[in-house]
């Protein structure tokens, strides 16, 4: 908790670095921290990955259930994400059913993977009208040190990378430890997320910087030239130069960071 | 194989727009007399209910801020505005429309002369065709004008997108359901041309986007433009209304 309060406290100093431009850890304003990415963190999961960025840590893990299609698709599978906030990752988060945060991060992260069609619904159906495939992807934080959306998003692209189809029986019931092959993925869309800053944009926020965020806003990007996703959050507005600079910067970022999935 | 829909024929769209038109919108400022300052919407099928009650004091205390008011924005929508009954509980779709919609208002409120208070925001979609989000956040900020809340500026939002290769203004159903549907709902504070809210889903190109932004600020305009309106009405008629009770009262004398 101290640590947290004394995190908050350094609003001031953040501010007025950035207005020279500069960062409380030296970072440049469009440098992201330390990636690293870690595959099969559960032998459960049908795929699953660890991500750090810097200090932040999640996890994400995918399992495929055969479900009932929706009417309207019946020869289409589905996704569902989940994002819970535990609380053994910060002092600032409480257990309890899923708040607007959870809610709207999971919500983005599922944008981004379903409009650009990372997944083909139509390769999740098992039997038109009968069964498909629900492939849920389910995200925890770990360690709280900011930008959750962008190690989230490659969190769960990683575990999609990894994820295997398990094997039905005639009663469409999973055969246990045996699978039919690999998840297939069309496109690899991530997230790339700037935050306003003293009127300075800057990408991959740590905790004690977030805390001084004005406004946010998130695209997810493909690696064919494509936006599949945007989300603004927070109090503070970005003007369209502002935004047209981060869509720019979003491309390269996320194409930096496709290398390490 | 089912017969393509051609989305735009001759620069008109299914239901006769033109790539830049916005259906009807119609806004009438305080309406609920109970709350702080309310507003009823028909935009197009849309039809919305918003009231603002506050700054009143926050509860419980703890959630108080003793720097500035908190914005608490509901977007609701009925069991019977959609059309399969929608569950009554509020799902994830609409908490992240309450915390985006609330924040993007946030922008235009000087909310730091209201500390340890919150502004409550309800919005109740009756009924519903594509843009609901939108609709709830511009009859929001009338609601928020009418209770005579101090603000920078209004907040006025639209819908724009993509539908049928054509970058169009205030998409409804059916072009929302279109296969390469894009959906970009954007609020701005119309003075400044400041974005306060901005989502996107579907598959764009940058170009797109460029397009799709400059129609959307001309359309918040136009938005904006009613909204004034809306207010400057309501005005006019409360004074008629002075003006008819002194010609009574002064009669009676």
């Amino acid at each position: 908790m101290a640590n947290d309060i004394l995190m908050e406290l350094q609003t001031g100093k953040i501010i007025e670095l950035m207005k020279q431009g500069k960062r409380i850890d030296g970072r440049a304003l469009d440098e992201y921290r330390k990636l690293e990415i870690f595959h099969n963190i559960s032998q459960n999961a049908e795929g699953s990955a660890r991500v750090k960025l810097g200090e932040t840590e999640v996890v994400a893990g995918v399992k495929m259930v055969p479900g009932d299609p929706f009417p309207e698709t019946p020869a289409e599978g589905s996704i569902s994400v989940g994002a819970e906030f535990l609380p053994l990752s910060s002092p600032t988060f409480e257990s309890g059913p899923p708040g607007p945060e959870e809610t709207e991060l999971a919500r983005v992260v599922d944008r981004g993977i379903r409009e650009s069609k990372c997944l083909n619904f139509e390769d999740l159906c098992i039997k038109e009208k009968e069964k498909v495939w629900i492939a849920f992807i389910d995200m925890y934080t770990i360690n709280f040190d900011g930008n959750l959306f962008d190690a989230c998003s490659i969190a769960a692209m990683s575990a999609l990378m990894q994820a295997k189809v398990p094997k039905l029986d005639k009663e469409y019931r999973i055969v246990k430890g045996e699978y039919s092959g690999k998840l297939e993925l069309h496109r690899k869309p991530l997230l790339s997320t700037f935050s306003k800053i003293a009127g300075q944009i800057v990408v991959d926020t740590n905790f004690a910087e977030e805390k001084a965020t004005e406004a946010r806003f998130s695209v997810a990007t493909t690696e064919d030239n494509y936006m599949a996703a945007f989300q603004k959050g927070l109090s503070g507005s970005f003007s369209g130069k502002e935004i047209d600079d981060c869509i720019e910067l979003a491309f390269k970022k996320a194409k930096e960071i496709r290398k390490h999935l | 194989m089912e017969k393509e829909i051609q989305y735009v024929k001759n620069g008109k769209r299914l239901d006769g727009r033109g790539l830049e038109d916005l259906r009807k919108l119609k806004i009438e400022a305080g309406v609920i007399s109970k709350a702080d300052g309310s507003c009823y919407l028909e935009w197009g099928q849309n039809k919305v209910f918003a009231s603002v009650y506050g700054p009143r004091e926050a509860l419980p205390k703890h959630i108080q801020n003793p720097y500035k008011a908190l914005v608490d924005y509901q977007y609701r929508m009925a069991t019977f505005s959609v059309p399969d009954r929608k569950n009554p509980k509020p799902g994830r779709r609409e908490i992240e429309i309450g915390k985006v919609s609330g924040e993007a208002l946030e922008k235009a409120i000087f909310l730091e002369r209201f500390p340890n208070t919150t502004i409550d925001v309800y919005v109740e979609i009756l009924d519903s065709n594509a843009g609901t989000r939108v609709a709830a956040l511009t009859a929001a900020s009338v609601a928020l004008a009418d209770a005579g809340i101090p603000m920078r500026d209004m907040v006025s939002a639209v819908g724009v997108g993509k539908a049928g290769g054509e970058i169009i203004l205030d998409l409804n159903k059916d072009e929302e359901d279109a296969p390469d549907a894009v959906d970009i709902p954007i609020a701005i504070l119309p003075r400044t041309e400041e974005v306060v809210l901005l989502q996107m889903d579907g598959l764009l190109t940058k170009e797109e986007w460029k397009k799709a932004f400059k129609l959307g600020v001309k359309g918040c305009k136009q938005v904006f433009e009613m909204q004034k309106e809306a207010l400057r009405k309501k005005y006019l008629e409360a004074e008629k209304e002075t003006a008819e009770t002194e010609n009574i009262e002064m009669m009676g004398d």
